[in-house]
Protein backbone atom coordinates (compact mmCIF):
# COMPACT_ATOMS: atom_id res chain seq x y z
CA UNK A 1 0.00 0.00 0.00
CA UNK A 2 1.93 3.38 -1.17
CA UNK A 3 2.73 6.02 1.34
CA UNK A 4 1.10 8.48 -1.00
CA UNK A 5 -2.60 6.62 -0.50
CA UNK A 6 -1.74 6.56 3.29
CA UNK A 7 -1.06 10.32 3.65
CA UNK A 8 -4.11 11.25 1.69
CA UNK A 9 -6.65 8.85 3.67
CA UNK A 10 -4.99 10.46 6.40
CA UNK A 11 -5.52 13.68 5.44
CA UNK A 12 -9.29 13.32 3.89
CA UNK A 13 -9.64 11.87 7.59
CA UNK A 14 -8.28 14.62 9.23
CA UNK A 15 -10.44 16.98 6.84
CA UNK A 16 -13.15 15.22 7.64
CA UNK A 17 -15.53 17.56 9.93
CA UNK A 18 -14.52 20.44 6.67
CA UNK A 19 -16.18 17.90 4.04
CA UNK A 20 -19.29 17.70 6.15
CA UNK A 21 -19.45 21.42 6.67
CA UNK A 22 -18.81 22.12 3.42
CA UNK A 23 -21.50 18.63 1.97
CA UNK A 24 -24.37 21.06 4.56
CA UNK A 25 -23.52 24.23 3.01
CA UNK A 26 -23.44 23.23 -0.52
CA UNK A 27 -26.92 21.22 0.45
CA UNK A 28 -28.53 24.50 1.61
CA UNK A 29 -27.20 27.15 -0.21
CA UNK A 30 -30.02 29.84 -0.10
CA UNK A 31 -29.80 30.74 3.76
CA UNK A 32 -30.92 33.79 3.19
CA UNK A 33 -34.46 32.04 2.78
CA UNK A 34 -34.41 31.08 6.64
CA UNK A 35 -35.83 34.60 7.83
CA UNK A 36 -38.16 34.99 5.38
CA UNK A 37 -39.85 31.30 5.04
CA UNK A 38 -39.42 30.87 1.48
CA UNK A 39 -37.94 28.26 -0.27
CA UNK A 40 -35.82 28.10 -3.69
CA UNK A 41 -37.29 27.52 -6.55
CA UNK A 42 -35.11 27.21 -9.33
CA UNK A 43 -33.67 25.07 -11.62
CA UNK A 44 -31.24 23.12 -8.72
CA UNK A 45 -34.18 21.24 -7.33
CA UNK A 46 -34.44 19.31 -10.49
CA UNK A 47 -30.84 17.50 -9.06
CA UNK A 48 -30.75 15.24 -5.97
CA UNK A 49 -28.61 15.95 -3.06
CA UNK A 50 -26.59 12.87 -2.33
CA UNK A 51 -27.95 13.01 1.64
CA UNK A 52 -30.85 13.17 3.50
CA UNK A 53 -31.86 16.92 3.03
CA UNK A 54 -35.51 18.24 3.14
CA UNK A 55 -36.22 19.77 -0.12
CA UNK A 56 -38.81 21.66 2.24
CA UNK A 57 -35.49 23.65 4.37
CA UNK A 58 -35.88 27.42 3.12
CA UNK A 59 -32.32 26.82 2.26
CA UNK A 60 -31.64 23.58 0.44
CA UNK A 61 -30.47 23.68 -3.13
CA UNK A 62 -31.56 20.56 -4.52
CA UNK A 63 -33.95 18.11 -3.92
CA UNK A 64 -34.42 15.58 -1.39
CA UNK A 65 -33.31 11.96 -3.07
CA UNK A 66 -35.79 9.89 -0.26
CA UNK A 67 -38.84 12.29 -0.74
CA UNK A 68 -38.07 12.74 -4.60
CA UNK A 69 -37.95 8.71 -4.85
CA UNK A 70 -41.46 9.00 -2.67
CA UNK A 71 -42.59 12.15 -5.02
CA UNK A 72 -42.35 9.91 -8.96
CA UNK A 73 -43.27 6.37 -7.18
CA UNK A 74 -46.49 8.07 -5.60
CA UNK A 75 -47.54 9.58 -8.28
CA UNK A 76 -50.10 8.68 -10.97
CA UNK A 77 -48.08 8.21 -14.18
CA UNK A 78 -45.17 6.18 -11.85
CA UNK A 79 -44.77 3.48 -10.20
CA UNK A 80 -41.07 3.54 -9.72
CA UNK A 81 -38.13 6.05 -10.36
CA UNK A 82 -36.03 5.72 -12.83
CA UNK A 83 -34.41 9.15 -12.85
CA UNK A 84 -33.52 8.92 -9.06
CA UNK A 85 -33.11 5.14 -8.38
CA UNK A 86 -30.19 5.19 -11.22
CA UNK A 87 -28.35 8.19 -9.32
CA UNK A 88 -28.58 6.36 -6.28
CA UNK A 89 -26.82 3.45 -8.14
CA UNK A 90 -24.11 5.57 -9.26
CA UNK A 91 -23.43 7.03 -6.19
CA UNK A 92 -23.37 3.85 -4.24
CA UNK A 93 -21.16 2.04 -6.82
CA UNK A 94 -18.92 4.89 -6.84
CA UNK A 95 -18.86 5.76 -3.06
CA UNK A 96 -20.90 3.37 -1.18
CA UNK A 97 -21.82 4.65 2.55
CA UNK A 98 -18.95 7.22 1.89
CA UNK A 99 -21.75 9.51 1.47
CA UNK A 100 -23.23 9.13 4.68
CA UNK A 101 -19.73 9.33 6.47
CA UNK A 102 -18.57 12.56 4.59
CA UNK A 103 -22.13 14.55 2.75
CA UNK A 104 -25.11 13.73 4.76
CA UNK A 105 -26.27 16.77 6.95
CA UNK A 106 -28.36 14.68 9.34
CA UNK A 107 -25.88 12.39 9.70
CA UNK A 108 -22.99 15.36 10.99
CA UNK A 109 -25.84 17.08 12.63
CA UNK A 110 -26.20 13.10 15.09
CA UNK A 111 -22.45 13.52 15.41
CA UNK A 112 -22.55 16.88 16.52
CA UNK A 113 -24.97 15.98 18.96
CA UNK A 114 -22.87 13.23 20.12
CA UNK A 115 -20.07 15.20 21.26
CA UNK A 116 -22.64 16.25 23.80
CA UNK A 117 -20.96 14.84 27.31
CA UNK A 118 -23.28 12.59 28.48
CA UNK A 119 -23.16 8.63 29.23
CA UNK A 120 -22.12 7.00 25.95
CA UNK A 121 -23.77 3.95 25.53
CA UNK A 122 -22.64 1.25 23.10
CA UNK A 123 -24.84 -0.47 20.33
CA UNK A 124 -22.93 -3.60 19.94
CA UNK A 125 -25.47 -5.76 21.54
CA UNK A 126 -28.47 -4.29 19.22
CA UNK A 127 -26.95 -5.05 16.01
CA UNK A 128 -30.17 -7.21 14.38
CA UNK A 129 -31.77 -3.78 15.34
CA UNK A 130 -29.79 -2.66 12.14
CA UNK A 131 -31.88 -4.46 9.39
CA UNK A 132 -34.89 -2.18 10.72
CA UNK A 133 -33.98 0.27 8.25
CA UNK A 134 -33.64 -1.95 5.16
CA UNK A 135 -37.41 -2.43 6.34
CA UNK A 136 -37.63 1.48 5.90
CA UNK A 137 -36.55 1.52 2.66
CA UNK A 138 -38.74 -1.63 1.12
CA UNK A 139 -41.59 -0.53 3.13
CA UNK A 140 -41.95 3.39 3.37
CA UNK A 141 -40.11 4.61 0.75
CA UNK A 142 -40.39 1.81 -2.10
CA UNK A 143 -43.86 -0.18 -1.71
CA UNK A 144 -46.08 2.02 0.10
CA UNK A 145 -45.91 4.91 -1.69
CA UNK A 146 -46.86 3.48 -5.23
CA UNK A 147 -49.25 0.84 -3.62
CA UNK A 148 -51.12 2.95 -1.03
CA UNK A 149 -53.07 5.86 -3.29
CA UNK A 150 -56.34 7.83 -3.31
CA UNK A 151 -59.11 7.61 -5.78
CA UNK A 152 -57.03 10.20 -7.92
CA UNK A 153 -53.87 7.52 -8.05
CA UNK A 154 -51.41 9.52 -5.74
CA UNK A 155 -49.59 7.83 -3.02
CA UNK A 156 -48.20 9.48 0.06
CA UNK A 157 -44.70 9.95 0.69
CA UNK A 158 -44.44 7.53 4.02
CA UNK A 159 -41.10 7.94 4.99
CA UNK A 160 -41.20 11.69 4.90
CA UNK A 161 -45.05 12.02 6.40
CA UNK A 162 -44.35 9.48 9.33
CA UNK A 163 -40.70 9.15 9.89
CA UNK A 164 -38.35 11.67 8.62
CA UNK A 165 -36.93 13.63 11.20
CA UNK A 166 -34.82 15.77 8.42
CA UNK A 167 -38.79 17.13 7.41
CA UNK A 168 -39.27 18.97 11.01
CA UNK A 169 -35.45 19.81 11.67
CA UNK A 170 -34.90 21.70 8.83
CA UNK A 171 -38.69 22.07 7.15
CA UNK A 172 -40.90 22.23 9.74
CA UNK A 173 -39.34 24.25 12.37
CA UNK A 174 -37.61 27.14 10.28
CA UNK A 175 -40.72 27.67 7.99
CA UNK A 176 -42.91 28.00 11.19
CA UNK A 177 -40.78 30.15 13.09
CA UNK A 178 -40.77 32.92 10.04
CA UNK A 179 -44.61 31.78 8.60
CA UNK A 180 -47.60 32.27 10.94
CA UNK A 181 -49.78 30.23 8.25
CA UNK A 182 -47.68 27.14 8.57
CA UNK A 183 -47.37 28.06 12.16
CA UNK A 184 -51.02 27.94 12.70
CA UNK A 185 -51.66 25.05 10.49
CA UNK A 186 -49.32 22.57 12.50
CA UNK A 187 -51.48 19.53 14.10
CA UNK A 188 -51.12 15.91 15.04
CA UNK A 189 -49.19 15.17 12.82
CA UNK A 190 -46.28 17.72 13.53
CA UNK A 191 -46.77 16.48 17.26
CA UNK A 192 -45.66 13.06 15.95
CA UNK A 193 -42.56 13.98 13.92
CA UNK A 194 -41.58 16.33 16.69
CA UNK A 195 -41.48 13.37 18.90
CA UNK A 196 -39.85 11.27 16.21
CA UNK A 197 -37.02 14.26 16.03
CA UNK A 198 -36.66 14.63 19.68
CA UNK A 199 -36.33 10.61 20.27
CA UNK A 200 -33.48 10.75 17.42
CA UNK A 201 -31.92 13.92 19.21
CA UNK A 202 -31.60 12.20 22.40
CA UNK A 203 -30.40 8.75 21.42
CA UNK A 204 -27.87 10.76 19.51
CA UNK A 205 -26.43 12.42 22.26
CA UNK A 206 -26.57 8.38 24.12
CA UNK A 207 -25.45 6.48 20.91
CA UNK A 208 -23.93 7.07 17.61
CA UNK A 209 -25.75 7.82 14.68
CA UNK A 210 -28.42 5.83 15.40
CA UNK A 211 -30.94 7.14 12.99
CA UNK A 212 -27.86 6.36 10.48
CA UNK A 213 -28.03 2.63 11.87
CA UNK A 214 -31.95 1.77 12.37
CA UNK A 215 -34.03 3.64 10.58
CA UNK A 216 -32.38 5.54 7.59
CA UNK A 217 -33.74 4.11 4.05
CA UNK A 218 -31.12 6.07 2.04
CA UNK A 219 -28.03 4.89 4.25
CA UNK A 220 -29.93 1.30 3.92
CA UNK A 221 -29.75 1.99 -0.22
CA UNK A 222 -26.00 2.61 -0.58
CA UNK A 223 -25.15 0.05 2.11
CA UNK A 224 -26.24 -2.47 -0.77
CA UNK A 225 -22.92 -1.48 -2.62
CA UNK A 226 -20.62 -0.89 0.14
CA UNK A 227 -18.93 -4.63 -0.74
CA UNK A 228 -18.77 -3.76 -4.31
CA UNK A 229 -18.21 0.06 -4.43
CA UNK A 230 -15.17 1.69 -6.12
CA UNK A 231 -14.13 3.50 -3.07
CA UNK A 232 -13.25 0.85 -0.16
CA UNK A 233 -11.59 0.75 2.57
CA UNK A 234 -8.36 -1.21 2.10
CA UNK A 235 -6.35 -3.48 5.13
CA UNK A 236 -2.60 -4.30 4.77
CA UNK A 237 -2.69 -7.45 6.36
CA UNK A 238 1.36 -7.39 6.52
CA UNK A 239 1.37 -4.33 8.39
CA UNK A 240 -1.60 -4.94 10.65
CA UNK A 241 -0.79 -6.20 14.22
CA UNK A 242 -4.26 -7.17 15.29
CA UNK A 243 -4.67 -4.42 17.88
CA UNK A 244 -7.96 -4.27 17.24
CA UNK A 245 -7.65 -0.41 17.58
CA UNK A 246 -9.88 0.47 15.04
CA UNK A 247 -12.96 -2.27 15.80
CA UNK A 248 -12.49 -0.45 19.43
CA UNK A 249 -12.79 3.34 17.73
CA UNK A 250 -15.65 2.40 15.13
CA UNK A 251 -18.34 3.51 16.09
CA UNK A 252 -20.60 1.67 13.81
CA UNK A 253 -19.26 -1.58 15.52
CA UNK A 254 -17.14 -2.70 12.22
CA UNK A 255 -14.55 -4.78 12.51
CA UNK A 256 -12.66 -3.23 9.37
CA UNK A 257 -9.82 -6.36 9.61
CA UNK A 258 -12.17 -8.85 9.06
CA UNK A 259 -14.81 -7.31 6.46
CA UNK A 260 -12.87 -4.19 4.66
CA UNK A 261 -16.22 -3.35 2.55
CA UNK A 262 -18.85 -4.08 5.64
CA UNK A 263 -22.83 -2.98 4.70
CA UNK A 264 -22.18 -0.66 7.98
CA UNK A 265 -18.81 0.96 7.46
CA UNK A 266 -19.55 4.72 6.79
CA UNK A 267 -16.48 5.63 5.52
CA UNK A 268 -15.72 8.03 8.05
CA UNK A 269 -12.09 7.11 8.22
CA UNK A 270 -12.11 7.04 12.17
CA UNK A 271 -10.12 3.73 11.76
CA UNK A 272 -7.38 5.06 9.82
CA UNK A 273 -6.47 8.27 12.25
CA UNK A 274 -6.40 5.63 15.33
CA UNK A 275 -4.34 2.72 13.35
CA UNK A 276 -1.22 2.95 14.98
CA UNK A 277 0.96 1.28 12.18
CA UNK A 278 -1.19 2.88 9.55
CA UNK A 279 -2.80 0.07 8.10
CA UNK A 280 -5.78 1.05 6.87
CA UNK A 281 -6.49 3.14 3.91
CA UNK A 282 -9.12 4.49 1.49
CA UNK A 283 -8.77 2.49 -1.63
CA UNK A 284 -10.22 3.15 -4.78
CA UNK A 285 -9.93 -0.63 -5.61
CA UNK A 286 -11.21 -4.07 -4.29
CA UNK A 287 -10.05 -3.27 -1.14
CA UNK A 288 -7.57 -6.63 -0.79
CA UNK A 289 -3.97 -6.55 -0.49
CA UNK A 290 -2.62 -9.63 -1.36
CA UNK A 291 0.24 -10.91 0.36
CA UNK B 1 -10.70 -14.20 -9.94
CA UNK B 2 -13.04 -12.28 -6.83
CA UNK B 3 -11.73 -9.17 -7.94
CA UNK B 4 -12.37 -9.42 -11.55
CA UNK B 5 -15.85 -10.23 -10.75
CA UNK B 6 -16.38 -7.63 -8.84
CA UNK B 7 -15.28 -5.29 -11.23
CA UNK B 8 -17.42 -6.97 -13.62
CA UNK B 9 -20.32 -6.13 -11.28
CA UNK B 10 -19.37 -2.72 -10.51
CA UNK B 11 -19.52 -1.98 -14.33
CA UNK B 12 -22.80 -3.66 -14.46
CA UNK B 13 -24.15 -1.37 -11.69
CA UNK B 14 -22.93 1.06 -13.53
CA UNK B 15 -24.11 1.38 -16.81
CA UNK B 16 -27.63 -0.07 -15.62
CA UNK B 17 -27.29 2.89 -13.09
CA UNK B 18 -26.43 5.59 -16.01
CA UNK B 19 -29.15 4.07 -18.28
CA UNK B 20 -31.52 4.03 -15.61
CA UNK B 21 -31.11 7.69 -14.88
CA UNK B 22 -30.86 8.33 -18.58
CA UNK B 23 -34.64 6.48 -19.05
CA UNK B 24 -36.35 8.92 -15.91
CA UNK B 25 -34.90 11.76 -17.92
CA UNK B 26 -36.74 10.51 -20.98
CA UNK B 27 -39.76 9.77 -19.50
CA UNK B 28 -40.33 13.52 -17.98
CA UNK B 29 -39.92 11.96 -13.96
CA UNK B 30 -37.48 15.36 -13.46
CA UNK B 31 -40.47 17.49 -14.25
CA UNK B 32 -41.67 15.13 -10.73
CA UNK B 33 -39.29 15.77 -8.73
CA UNK B 34 -38.98 19.40 -9.62
CA UNK B 35 -42.40 20.00 -9.27
CA UNK B 36 -42.15 18.17 -5.43
CA UNK B 37 -39.47 19.86 -4.47
CA UNK B 38 -40.26 23.62 -5.31
CA UNK B 39 -43.74 23.68 -3.38
CA UNK B 40 -43.77 22.95 0.45
CA UNK B 41 -43.75 19.66 1.19
CA UNK B 42 -46.88 19.54 3.70
CA UNK B 43 -46.30 15.92 4.78
CA UNK B 44 -42.38 16.76 4.97
CA UNK B 45 -43.44 19.25 7.48
CA UNK B 46 -45.92 17.60 9.62
CA UNK B 47 -49.25 19.11 8.03
CA UNK B 48 -50.44 16.31 5.77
Amino acid sequence: MGSITRSLSRLISSARTWIQASAVFLSNLFLLNLPEGRIYQGNLKKFCVPGLNCYSCPAASGACPVGALQAVSGSSKFTISFYVTGFLMMLGVLLGRFVCGFLCPFGWFQELLHKIPSRKFSTKKIKPLRHLKYAVLLIAVIILPAAVVNHTGLGDPYFCKYICPQGVLEGAIPLAAANSSIRAALGSLFTWKACVLAAVIISSVLFYRPFCKWLCPLGAFYALFNRISLLNMQVDKDTCISCRKCADVCGMDVDITKTSGHSECIRCGVCIKNCPVDAISFTCSSGIKKR
Amino acid sequence: MRIKKKGAIRILLLVSGSLMLIYGIFRNEVTYVFNKAVKICLECIGIG
